[in-house]
C-alpha cells in the first residue's frame, strides 16, 4: 500500500518527522515501511513563471522566444514546446537548478538533471519551462498535463513562488507492508491512527456530516439480501443530478500519490473512500437497475455474465450476485456488470457499500478468475460497522465537490450487528509472557491511544469492530509489546530445567555416510523431490515396474514437476549430465535424497518416506572403486559381516554385466553399477558413468557406533596360497563363501592376488590365486592344525569343479 | 722391532688416508689386521724375541693395531657421511611441482549452513527432529492455527496431493507433532526440505529448507526469544553482530516478530548488500500462540513458549554471497568446490 505522508497528516496534524524517522519508527511499531519516494527529489529553483511575450526564434523554426515573469524579474527562455501560450503560468526551473527527468519520461536518472543558461542556435536562454515528465511524474498522474510540452499551472498559481509546492510535489509517499491480520491498515485512516500512536500525536477523524436532500431513497430504492450468511451488511444511498467533471486537485493528487489514476468526480470520490476507509464501493446507473430493485443473492451454476471490462465471467452457485429486478447487474465485491456501469450520461446512480463474506469473495474471484482492488480487500475480512461511516462520507464529498445531489436517507440492511468483542486484562499475566515490566497505567495509555477501550469494572480490554485482529489476551500482550518497543524488551536466556541436544542416530548415520563420501572424492548434490512421469522411460523402467507407482501433485508447477521421486536416479543423472555438458571432467556426486512410496494409490495415508544415499560419478571410476566408497561406508558405521554381490539385480537402468543387488546379512540393502549406455546416451553422458544407492531404512538397523576393543594379534599368522583352476561361470564371491564358511575360527584373512584368463589356461577356465591367512588368538598354530582347515576347504571346492593348478 | 713395527703403522695410516672407498678401506684392514696382515705376521715372528722382550713388543703390536683401528673407523665414518651426502645431493626435488591431492569432495553450501544451525542450537540444548515431507494438512496448517479456508492455504502458494495431504509449507508440523507426544519441556529444531508454488528464478525455488525451532517450558518469555535468537546471530554472523524485532504476524504466534541483523559486509552503515539500510532481514518467530497449545494438547496455564523459522537457503545465499538460488540446485562441482 502506497500513501502520500500529507494524507496522513490531514488525519495527524501535528506529526513532524523526516521521512527516515518516520520509516524507523512505524516499521518498529509494526507498520512496515518498505521504502518511501520523495516526490520532490531533485526539483531545485523551480519556480511559477508566467509567460508575458512569445516571439518566434531567428534561426529556428520549431523554437519559439518567450518572455517569462518569474516574480521578481523576467527572464527569457528558448523553448521548443508546443503548446505554450502568453499569459500561461508555467513552473520554471532556473540557472542552476535541477529538474528530475528529460522531457521523454524515461527512467529518471540518480542525481537529476542540472540546467544551466546558455545559448539555442544564438539566442540566450536563462531557464527552463518544464513538462510534467522532467518534474518527475506523469500524465497518468497528472491527467490534466498535455500529450507533449510544458506543464500549464492552474490560473491562480503565485507568480515567483515555488511551483512545487504548487503542484502538490513537497510530499513523500510511503510505501507499507502490511500484514494480513492488521485489515484496518489497508485504509490511510489505519495508517495514520498507527502513526498518531507511534508519535504520540492526536489523531483527527474526519468529520463525516448529515448528507441528502429531504427525498427518501426508500422512494427511489427497494433492497433485499437474500443469501445473508455471504452479505453481512449492505448499504445504498442515491445520488441524482449527476455532474460529472474532474476531481479537485487536492483527490487527485492524493489518489496519484497511491498509484490511482485521477478520472472524475464520482469514480475519483469512490477510489478516495476505498483508500481513505478501506471500505470499496461500487456506483450503478440508477436507470439501468430494472424495477428499482436490488436483490443480493447466489448465481445459478452454469450463468454467464459480462464484467464492465467486457469480459463474460462463468459462474457458479457459489458466487454472491448483485441483481435487480431482472437480472444479474454486479458480481459482489468483485466487479460491476457491464449492463449498468455508470457511462458519461448517468443521471442518477446508486451508490452501494457492502460487507460481504471475506473467504467467499476469494474463493469466487479465483473460480471466476478475477481479482480486483476490491476483491482484495474484501477477502481480508471487512468490518461491517465501516460500510456505513464510508458511505455516507462518499456522499458527503459528493455534496462538497458538487458532483451530484444526495437523496435523503439510507438502505441499510444489517441483520446481525457486530459489535465489540472484550478482552480480559491482566497486566501481571503479560509481563511475565514479555519478560517486562511495565505499568498497568502505561499499558492502558497504550490501548487508549489506539482507540481501544477499557472497563474497569470487569478488568476488559472493549475491542472496536476494526480491531478484528484481536481475539485473545496474548494479542493484547502484542499491542503492549509494540507500544512499549519491541527493542526495549530486555534480552534473557531461558531458565528452566537443561535439556540434552543432540542429532538423532538416522541423522549421524546419514553424516557419516556423507563424510566417507566426501574423503571419496564425491562432492554434495541436492535435487528436486518432484520431477516428470517421463523419467521413468528415461531410465528405461518398464512399463510395469513399481517405480512408476508415483505420488502425484495435484498442483504442480507444470508436468516436470508434477509427481514424488520414487527412485533418486533421474536428480543425480541430471546433475551428471550437468557437469558432463559443462565439460567438467572426473564429476563423482552423492546426495541424500528422499524418495516417496506410496503405500496405495490414490494417496490415503502419508507415504514411505525413504532416505537413499546416492553416490554417482563418471570419468576416473569403475565398478570397483565404487564398490570400494560403498565398502568403507559399511565399515566406518560397524556393518562388519560379510557384504554379498548379487549380480542378478535385474534393474533395466544399468548395464546388464555390471551391476549387483548389495546384500548385508541376507538383505538387500541397495544397488550399484554401470549406468546403462542407453540410459546414459538419454542423459548426454558421453562417457562410462556408474552409480551406487544405498536404501538407508534397509541397512540403519545394522549400523553401530559402538566399538570395542578386540585386542591385537600375540601369536603369528601362518599362511597360506593356492592356485586354481576355475570354470569361467563361478563367481570370485562364491569362493569366498567357501573359504570363509570352511575356514574356521582360526580364519583370519583372505585375499585374491591373481585372476587371469587367456594362454595357458584352458577355454571356459580362469586361473584365480588366493593367499589364506589363519591365527589364533591364544597360542601359535601349528602345521597339522592348518593343513586339516586347508584340507576342508579345498574339498569344498573340489565340490564347486574347482582344481588345484598343478 | 720397533722400527718395524713403526714403519708398519706410517705405511698403513698412509694408506688409509689416502683412501677414497669403502672397498679400500677393507682391503687395508685385511693387509694389515687380518690373518696374514702386516701385523699380524709381526706377532708370528714373536717366537724370534727374548721372552722378557715379548710382552713389550706384544703391547706394541696392540697399541699399532689399536691407532689403525681407529683410523680406519674415523675415515670409515668420514666416508659414509660423504656418500651420504653426495646420495641426497642427487636427491634434490623440486618443491614447486604440483602436489597430489585426494580431490576430497565438498559439503553443499546448504549443508554447511545447516551444520552451523544444528551445532548452534545443539549447544544449546535443543534436540533435531525431523518429520514428514508429504504432511497431512492438519499438521501443516490446523494445528498451527491456519483454518480451513485461510488464504495461507491457498494454492498459489502449497502444493497439494489431495485435499487432506500437502508438500509441507514449513517444517512446523514437526513441532506440532512433537507438542502432541506430550513430553516437556520441549527445546527442538527441525530443519527439513519445505515446498511452495513458486517459479524457479534467483530468487526462488519451489523447494527450499527451513530450520524451525520450538522451546516450550514454564516461565518461558518474549525476553527469552530475544536473547536466544540474539545469542544465534551472534554465532552465526560474528561476535558483533547486533539484532533487531520488529513487529509482525504469523498465525501459531502471538506475539510475533521479524527479527533483522545489522548487515555483516558493511557492520550496519549501509551498502548495497542490504540496500542501504543497514539491515538483513533473517527469520520469523514468536510467542507460541494458546491456541496452537491447545490443540496441541499443552497446557497453556503452565507453560509458555517461543517459536522461530529461518530460511537455510537464504542463510546460505547471505553469508556465501550466492546471488543466484538456481546454483543451489545445478550441483555444477565447479560451484560445489567453492564451498
Amino acid at each position: 500500500m502506497n500513501t502520500a505522508l500529507s494524507w496522513i497528516k490531514a488525519y495527524v496534524p501535528e506529526l513532524d518527522v523526516t521521512p527516515q524517522e518516520y520509516t524507523d519508527a512505524m516499521t518498529l511499531t509494526g507498520t512496515k515501511v518498505e521504502g518511501y519516494e520523495c516526490l520532490d527529489k531533485n526539483l531545485e529553483k523551480i519556480v511559477v513563471g508566467q509567460i508575458e511575450k512569445i516571439e518566434k526564434h531567428p534561426d529556428a523554426d520549431k523554437l519559439v522566444v518567450c518572455q517569462v515573469n518569474i516574480g521578481s524579474r523576467v527572464i527569457q527562455i528558448v523553448t521548443g514546446a508546443p503548446n505554450v501560450k502568453e499569459g500561461q503560468k508555467v513552473p520554471v526551473v532556473l540557472d542552476g537548478g535541477k529538474v528530475a527527468g528529460g522531457h521523454d519520461g524515461g527512467p529518471l536518472p540518480e542525481d537529476g538533471i542540472k540546467i544551466k543558461k546558455g545559448k539555442l542556435r544564438g539566442v540566450s536562454s536563462d531557464g527552463m519551462m518544464c513538462s510534467i515528465e522532467e518534474l518527475g511524474s506523469s500524465r497518468e498522474m497528472y491527467p490534466e498535463a498535455p500529450e507533449e510540452g510544458i506543464y500549464i499551472l492552474r490560473e491562480d498559481a503565485q507568480v515567483g513562488a515555488d511551483a512545487v509546492e504548487a503542484l502538490g510535489l513537497h510530499d513523500v509517499v510511503f510505501e507499507y507492508e502490511i500484514t494480513s491480520n492488521r485489515v484496518d491498515c489497508y485504509s490511510v485512516l489505519g495508517i495514520a491512527r498507527e502513526a498518531a500512536a507511534t508519535f504520540d500525536k492526536k489523531f483527527v477523524v474526519p468529520r463525516v456530516s448529515e448528507t441528502g436532500n429531504s427525498e427518501d431513497i426508500h422512494d427511489y430504492l427497494k433492497a433485499t439480501v437474500e443469501d445473508t450468511d455471504l452479505c453481512l451488511r449492505y448499504c445504498a444511498r442515491i445520488v441524482k443530478n449527476i455532474k460529472l467533471g474532474p476531481s479537485p486537485e487536492w483527490m487527485q493528487r492524493r489518489l496519484a500519490a497511491s498509484g490511482i489514476r485521477p478520472i472524475n468526480n464520482i469514480v475519483d470520490i469512490t477510489n478516495y473512500v476505498m483508500e481513505e476507509y478501506g471500505q470499496p464501493m461500487h456506483a450503478y446507473d440508477y436507470d439501468l437497475i430494472a424495477g428499482h430493485e436490488i436483490i443480493v443473492k447466489r448465481a445459478k451454476d452454469g450463468d454467464v455474465f459480462r464484467t464492465l471490462d467486457g469480459q463474460d465471467r462463468k459462474l457458479d452457485k457459489e458466487v454472491l450476485m448483485i441483481n435487480d429486478g431482472e437480472k444479474e447487474v454486479g458480481l459482489a465485491g468483485i466487479m460491476g456488470g457491464e449492463n449498468s456501469k455508470i457511462t458519461d450520461d448517468v443521471k442518477t446512480m446508486v451508490f452501494e457499500a457492502a460487507c460481504f463474506d471475506g473467504t467467499n469473495i476469494r474463493l469466487a474471484a479465483k473460480r471466476v478468475g478475477l481479482r480486483t482492488d476490491a476483491s482484495g480487500k474484501f477477502e481480508k475480512g471487512l468490518d461491517p460497522n465501516n460500510a456505513e461511516f464510508a458511505i455516507n462520507r462518499a456522499c458527503q464529498l459528493v455534496e462538497e465537490l458538487g458532483a451530484g445531489e444526495v437523496v435523503g436517507g439510507i438502505i441499510d440492511i444489517y441483520p446481525e450487528k457486530r459489535g465489540e468483542r472484550r478482552i480480559p486484562f491482566d497486566a501481571e499475566n503479560i509481563n511475565r509472557l514479555l519478560g517486562t515490566d511495565i505499568s498497568e497505567a502505561e499499558m492502558l495509555r497504550y490501548f487508549e491511544k489506539l482507540d481501544l477501550g477499557f472497563d474497569e469494572k470487569t478488568q476488559e480490554v472493549v475491542v472496536p469492530t476494526f480491531r478484528q485482529d484481536l481475539e485473545r489476551p496474548a494479542d493484547i500482550a502484542e499491542e503492549v509489546a509494540r507500544f512499549f518497543g519491541y527493542d526495549k524488551i530486555p534480552t534473557t536466556l531461558p531458565s528452566g530445567e537443561a535439556t540434552m541436544g543432540g542429532l538423532p542416530y538416522k541423522l549421524k548415520v546419514e553424516a557419516m555416510a556423507g563424510e566417507i563420501a566426501q574423503f571419496s572424492g564425491f562432492s554434495q548434490s541436492m535435487t528436486y523431490s518432484f520431477e516428470s512421469p517421463k523419467v521413468f522411460d528415461r531410465l528405461l523402467i518398464s512399463a510395469d515396474s513399481p517405480l512408476r507407482q508415483a505420488v502425484e501433485i495435484s498442483n504442480p508447477l507444470g508436468e516436470d514437476f508434477s509427481i514424488m521421486r520414487t527412485t533418486p536416479l533421474h536428480g543425480m543423472l541430471s546433475s551428471l549430465s550437468t557437469n558432463y555438458n559443462r565439460r567438467n571432467k572426473n564429476v563423482r556426486l552423492y546426495e541424500m535424497a528422499n524418495i516417496y512410496l506410496p503405500k496405495s494409490l490414490p494417496l490415503t495415508e502419508l507415504p514411505d518416506e525413504r532416505m537413499q544415499f546416492v553416490l554417482g560419478a563418471y570419468g576416473d571410476m569403475d565398478f570397483f572403486v565404487m564398490k570400494g566408497v560403498v565398502e568403507e561406508f559399511f565399515d566406518k558405521a560397524g556393518m562388519n559381516k560379510k557384504v554379498h554381490y548379487d549380480p542378478q539385480a535385474g534393474k533395466t537402468y544399468l548395464h546388464p554385466g555390471r551391476q549387483a543387488n548389495i546384500i548385508y546379512d541376507g538383505t538387500v540393502i541397495g544397488y550399484l553399477g554401470q549406468v546403462h549406455p542407453d540410459v546414459a546416451d538419454n542423459y548426454k553422458i558421453g562417457d562410462s558413468a556408474y552409480i551406487a544407492v544405498l536404501d538407508m531404512p534397509s541397512l540403519m538397523d545394522y549400523t553401530t557406533f559402538d566399538r570395542k576393543y578386540e585386542g591385537i594379534a600375540r601369536y603369528p599368522a601362518v599362511s597360506r596360497d593356492i592356485s586354481m583352476v576355475v570354470p569361467k561361470n563361478i563367481l570370485v564371491g562364491q569362493i569366498e563363501d567357501m573359504i570363509a564358511q570352511r575356514g574356521g575360527k582360526i580364519l583370519e584373512s583372505y585375499h585374491l592376488f591373481d585372476i587371469y584368463e587367456g594362454a595357458q589356461i584352458l577355454a571356459g577356465y580362469k586361473s584365480v590365486a588366493y593367499s589364506i591367512t589363519f591365527r589364533a588368538k591364544d597360542h601359535t598354530l601349528e602345521d597339522k592344525e592348518v593343513n586339516a582347515v586347508m584340507e576342508k576347504i579345498l574339498h569344498g571346492l573340489k565340490g564347486m569343479g574347482i582344481e588345484l593348478r598343478a | 722391532m720397533r722400527e718395524k713395527l713403526e714403519k708398519i703403522k706410517e705405511e698403513a695410516l698412509k694408506q688409509i688416508e689416502s683412501s677414497d672407498a669403502l672397498d679400500r678401506l677393507n682391503e687395508i684392514r685385511v693387509a694389515y689386521l687380518g690373518k696374514k696382515g702386516e701385523l699380524t705376521s709381526v706377532l708370528k715372528s714373536m717366537k724370534d724375541v727374548s721372552p722378557e722382550e715379548r710382552p713389550k713388543v706384544g703391547q706394541m703390536v696392540n697399541d699399532a693395531r689399536a691407532v689403525i683401528e681407529a683410523k680406519l673407523e674415523e675415515t670409515k665414518h668420514a666416508l659414509a657421511r660423504r656418500v651420504r651426502e653426495e646420495q641426497m645431493k642427487a636427491e634434490v626435488i623440486d618443491v614447486t611441482l604440483p602436489a597430489k591431492k585426494s580431490n576430497v569432495g565438498h559439503s553443499h553450501p546448504n549443508a554447511i549452513a545447516l551444520e552451523e544451525v544444528e551445532r548452534i542450537f545443539v549447544g544449546m540444548g535443543y534436540e533435531v527432529v525431523e518429520g514428514p515431507e508429504i504432511e497431512y494438512d492438519e499438521y501443516n496448517f490446523t494445528k498451527l492455527n491456519i483454518p480451513p479456508n485461510h488464504p495461507a492455504k491457498d494454492e498459489q502458494d502449497t502444493f497439494y496431493i489431495n485435499k487432506d495431504i500437502v508438500l509441507r509449507t514449513q517444517t512446523s508440523p514437526v513441532q506440532a507433532r512433537t507438542m502432541e507426544k506430550g513430553k516437556l519441556p520441549i527445546r527442538m529444531i527441525s530443519p527439513g526440505r519445505v515446498f511452495r508454488s513458486d517459479e524457479v528464478d534467483a530468487t526462488h525455488s519451489p523447494s527450499f529448507h527451513q530450520v524451525e525451532g520450538l522451546v516450550i517450558d514454564k516461565n518461558i518469555t518474549f525476553a527469552d526469544l530475544k536473547g536466544t535468537l540474539a545469542e544465534f546471530a551472534k554465532e552465526l554472523f560474528g561476535e558483533e553482530t547486533r539484532v533487531k524485532f520488529r513487529p509482525h504476524h504469523f498465525p501459531f504466534t502471538e506475539p510475533s516478530a521479524e527479527m533483522d541483523v545489522s548487515c555483516f559486509k558493511c557492520g550496519g552503515k549501509g551498502c548495497r548488500f542490504c540496500k542501504g539500510t543497514g539491515w538483513i532481514e533473517i527469520l520469523g518467530c514468536g510467542m507460541v500462540h494458546p491456541h496452537v497449545f491447545e490443540m496441541c494438547g499443552v497446557d497453556t496455564e503452565t507453560y509458555t513458549g517461543f517459536a522461530f523459522g529461518v530460511g537455510l537457503e537464504r542463510i546460505a545465499l547471505l553469508k556465501y554471497e550466492i546471488d543466484d538460488m538456481r546454483l543451489l540446485y545445478e550441483n555444477d562441482v565447479r560451484f560445489l568446490r567453492q564451498f
